[in-house]
């Protein structure tokens, strides 16, 4: 992972930091300049709160190199009460027991690292109730 | 009087049992458990390291302290497995819990007292009354070697103290550091298991440091083992603290919800921190609490606290530590334990 | 705007072709097109690709690919939309044409992915990187997402998603270019090993080597080049949220509806005119949601039809006779090119075994992501 890339997101991955339009009111999770609802250039700086509910989700069997070792691990889309959405892992359960409606929590975890010399890389992922 | 004004822990979810460990090396599991007295230790998962367990405990912190993170101006984690050989975790910590960027952050290490080192400088910053308020945490994810007496305790988790001086829920009445070079645990460069003297880690190091703190430390206030509630030493196994307390004139009563290692195992730099946090979970105003770490090398740091009225008035707004060691959470083999401790070769 | 038709066509077999680079494949493909319609001379060329540079390093494929065509000197570029880059080769080559800018042009399409790339790793920088690729949620795990949703919403059944895997297999052992041409049983489908929960292994298309190339010409020249023309009625591109966390409804393909709705119209047609149908199976809940979205079925009812016949050869409209993506093959790039193949064949009647009775009008789906760009283009007989 390129610091460059990595750095610039740590607002939104560390702190859940989003806006919300003054248009519509829509929360968008990243920050958006243009709401992807209205259209409107202008909006809030806000943050999601740290739980929400599973929309869908999945237990990946086949993953990607560096994920290697988690796998099988459940992912989902959770919304949280602002009404946005994000796409995360959920972890600390047995992955089967994961569903839409799934009540869950955002917890500060290590998302991914590159072999044993890249940087490491944190964001949130969500932990049934 | 600087003291504590907010405080959280965290244990991981996932669990193994002493008698997992010794069936894989063919030993038997009633001799371990009754000679180390540990049940089971926790087990971080893949995705959990010093520095989320430092967040997750720091965040339970803010919410009984109450106030602004922006107003702490000074973050420190000890570990000794802090997942950057050179790069701070305090830095990924302050971001998360958007603390900074006007804030002083390092990185502590001192084998299994790191925790308190960070609390004693936190602390010390608050009392100087160069910050107003300031973070110390210890936090550890350390490793025992396979077949080794460590891999029974060796354990992850840790607690978070704001310290400042207004609205505190235990005050600071004194501290009292005793160190002398003693190597009886040590972990060059490069090794990724720690070695360690045998024997000689208990008597000339482990006891030698903890009474010899703990001493200079009743000595200092004045007080004896009995004006005190609770007593919580570093918790190497089982035994060593409850020897320790004994010989020191302490009670069952006082050492036994500071005593948290037979389920958590050894969380070294968390060690006495947590325990400390299970005692202010359950202590009432006014008891007095002594807590004395160990850092292998060798070092003691020693801190008599007295709860106040607030604390039973904001504890409620984190989870207790008892809750984290008895609820929800889930067993591995060893097999599952060694794969997400990163035990198993791969390529990489 | 001109009229534009499809005069020629030309494919590499898809599956495993250890002895073909990517610039051999385009090659070979644009040879067949080209001596197809006895032409050596092209305006231009549109190379569909989804990732030449992630699979094989190599960015840059127009001139390479006109190059290596003897042909260097013509106007060429790639054209990419991840797995609907085939599909917006062809409707770039179309507008070319349609415009009256260029006379001849080729619209090609290709991909190779089994030169050792982390092929899980390429495709899911076809979803959005920084929100879904980086929290470890790989291609089928997003439609694994999608068909979980399907199912929570209209009932569909694991044997749904079966229905589709037997039926596109049925298909595509009749293809002599498929790159799997055995049948499947729902049995064997619902017992392959798990991908992400609920999709299996036989519900997902394979990785897949190969290229397809179309020739375009304005239709009042097209019979310089063919007696059996095919037209172009109309082209419709959408998009829709690339992150599945950002759509009201991760059961429905809003891209699929709107380019399908925007190429009906530009047609002339109702979905009921199609004769016969190349849809995006890259997983079988694919072909479900994108006959819906298309209007091809009602809403929830995609899972209905494959287990019904309705899509199957001999079926009231038959979807995906060339084996799909999941039988065909899915080489990501040449995928948009080999349905239009398909749809040219069936249009002229030649499509052997497959041939759909009385094909007057057919219809070509390409998607990319998880549905967050679609291309349609319908077709009809000269």
């Amino acid at each position: 992972m390129p610091s460059p890339r990595y750095w610039r997101e740590i607002p939104n991955r560390y702190r859940l930091e989003a806006s919300r339009c003054c248009g519509c009111g829509r929360v968008s999770y990243p920050p958006r300049r243009v709401c992807p609802s209205c259209g409107a250039q202008d909006w809030k700086a806000t943050h999601l709160s740290p739980h929400g509910k599973v929309v869908t989700s999945t237990v990946v069997h086949v993953p990607p190199t560096d994920f290697l070792m988690e796998a099988p691990y459940a992912m989902a889309v959770v919304e949280t009460p602002e009404g946005a959405r994000l796409m995360v892992q959920v972890v600390d359960c047995d992955p089967d027991d994961v569903k839409p409606g799934t009540e869950v929590t955002l917890e500060f975890r290590l998302i991914r690292k590159e072999g044993l010399s890249g940087i490491l890389c944190y964001g949130h992922k969500a932990v049934p109730v | 009087m600087a003291g504590i004004v907010g405080y959280g822990a965290f244990v991981p979810r996932n669990r193994i049992k002493s008698e997992e460990i010794a069936r894989q090396w063919g030993k038997d599991p009633e001799t371990i458990r009754r000679g180390l007295l540990l049940e089971e230790k926790s087990v971080p998962g893949i995705d959990e390291d010093t520095i989320t367990i430092s967040v997750a405990a720091a965040r339970s912190a803010l919410d009984r302290a109450g106030i602004d993170p922006q107003k702490i101006g000074a973050v420190y984690i000890g570990s000794e497995s802090h997942p950057y050989a050179v790069k701070p975790s305090g830095t990924v910590v302050a971001d998360a819990l958007g603390i900074g960027p006007e804030v002083h952050v390092a990185d502590f290490e001192f084998a299994c007292k790191a925790g308190t080192e960070a609390m004693f400088v936190a602390y010390g910053l608050v009392e100087a009354g160069k910050v107003e308020y300031a973070l110390g945490i210890g936090a550890d994810t350390s490793q025992g070697a396979p077949n080794d007496a460590l891999e029974f305790s060796a354990s992850a988790g840790g607690a978070a103290f704001i310290f400042g001086t207004r609205s505190t829920l235990a005050d600071v009445v004194d501290t009292y550091s005793y160190t002398s070079d003693t190597p009886d645990f040590w972990r060059r460069e490069g090794e990724f298991y720690p070695r360690h003297g045998g024997r000689f880690t208990g008597e000339p190091a482990y006891f030698k440091h903890v009474l010899a703190a703990s001493r200079g430390m009743l000595e200092k206030t004045g007080l004896k083992a009995a004006d005190f509630r609770y007593a919580v030493f570093h918790m190497p196994n089982g035994k060593f603290p409850l020897a320790a307390g004994k010989q020191l004139g302490f009670k069952k009563e006082q050492l036994e919800t500071g005593w948290v290692v037979n389920t958590m195992g050894n969380t070294y730099s968390g060690s006495s921190p947590t325990g400390l946090a299970a005692i202010l979970d359950v202590a009432e105003p006014d008891d007095l609490i002594l807590i004395t770490s160990f850092g292998s090398g060798a070092g003691s740091d020693s801190f008599v606290l007295r709860a106040t009225a607030e604390l039973p008035k904001r504890r409620g707004h984190a989870p207790t530590v008892r809750s984290m060691l008895d609820g929800r959470r889930r067993y591995l083999t060893y097999g599952e334990y060694a794969k997400v401790r990163e035990k198993i070769i791969v390529n990489t | 705007m001109r009229e534009v038709a499809i005069v020629a066509a030309g494919m590499t077999r898809f599956g495993e072709l250890w002895q073909s680079s990517l610039r051999d494949l385009f090659v070979e493909a644009a040879l067949e097109a080209l001596s197809g319609a006895e032409t050596d001379h092209v305006d231009g060329i549109y190379v569909g690709n989804m990732s030449g540079g992630q699979f094989v390093g190599q960015e840059h494929l127009g001139p390479l690919m006109a190059d290596y065509l003897g042909m260097a000197g013509v106007a060429a570029t790639r054209v990419e939309s991840a797995c609907a880059s085939g599909g917006m080769a062809l409707r770039a080559a179309f507008f070319d044409v349609a415009s009256g800018a260029s006379d001849l042009v080729l619209a090609a399409g290709l991909e190779k992915m089994n030169d050792g790339a982390d092929v899980t790793a390429v495709l899911a920088s076809a979803a959005d990187q920084e929100t879904e690729a980086y929290h470890g949620i790989t291609f089928p795990g997003l439609y694994a997402m999608i068909a979980r949703a399907h199912m929570e919403e209209y009932g569909t059944t694991d044997e749904d998603l079966a229905a589709v895997s037997v039926k596109n297999h049925a298909h595509g052992a009749l293809n002599p270019k498929a790159q799997f041409r055995r049948k499947v049983t729902a049995e064997e489908v619902m017992n392959s090993s798990l991908v992400a929960a609920p999709l299996r292994l036989l519900h997902c298309s394979p990785v897949s080597d190969g290229a397809a190339a179309v020739l375009l010409c304005p239709l009042d020249r097209a019979k310089e080049f063919t007696d059996r023309p095919v037209r172009i009625m109309g082209t419709g591109a959408a998009t829709g949220s690339m992150a599945l966390a950002d759509r009201q409804d991760p059961a429905f393909l809003d891209a699929v509806s709107l380019s399908a709705g925007r190429a009906y119209k530009m047609a002339g047609i109702k979905p009921s005119d199609v004769d016969v149908a190349e849809v995006h199976d890259c997983f079988s809940i694919a072909e479900i949601c994108v006959t819906e979205a298309m209007c091809i079925v009602d809403r929830g009812k995609g899972g209905e039809a494959a287990r019904s016949g309705f899509t199957s050869l001999g079926g009231k409209l038959p979807v995906n006779t060339s084996g799909g993506l999941k039988s065909k093959g899915h080489p990501v790039g040449a995928t948009g090119i080999a349905q239009t193949i398909e749809i040219f064949e069936q249009l002229r009647g030649e499509s052997g075994d497959r041939q759909v009775k009385d094909a007057h009008i057919g219809l070509a789906q390409n998607m990319g992501g998880s549905g967050a760009s679609s291309v349609v283009h319908v077709f009809q007989r000269v």
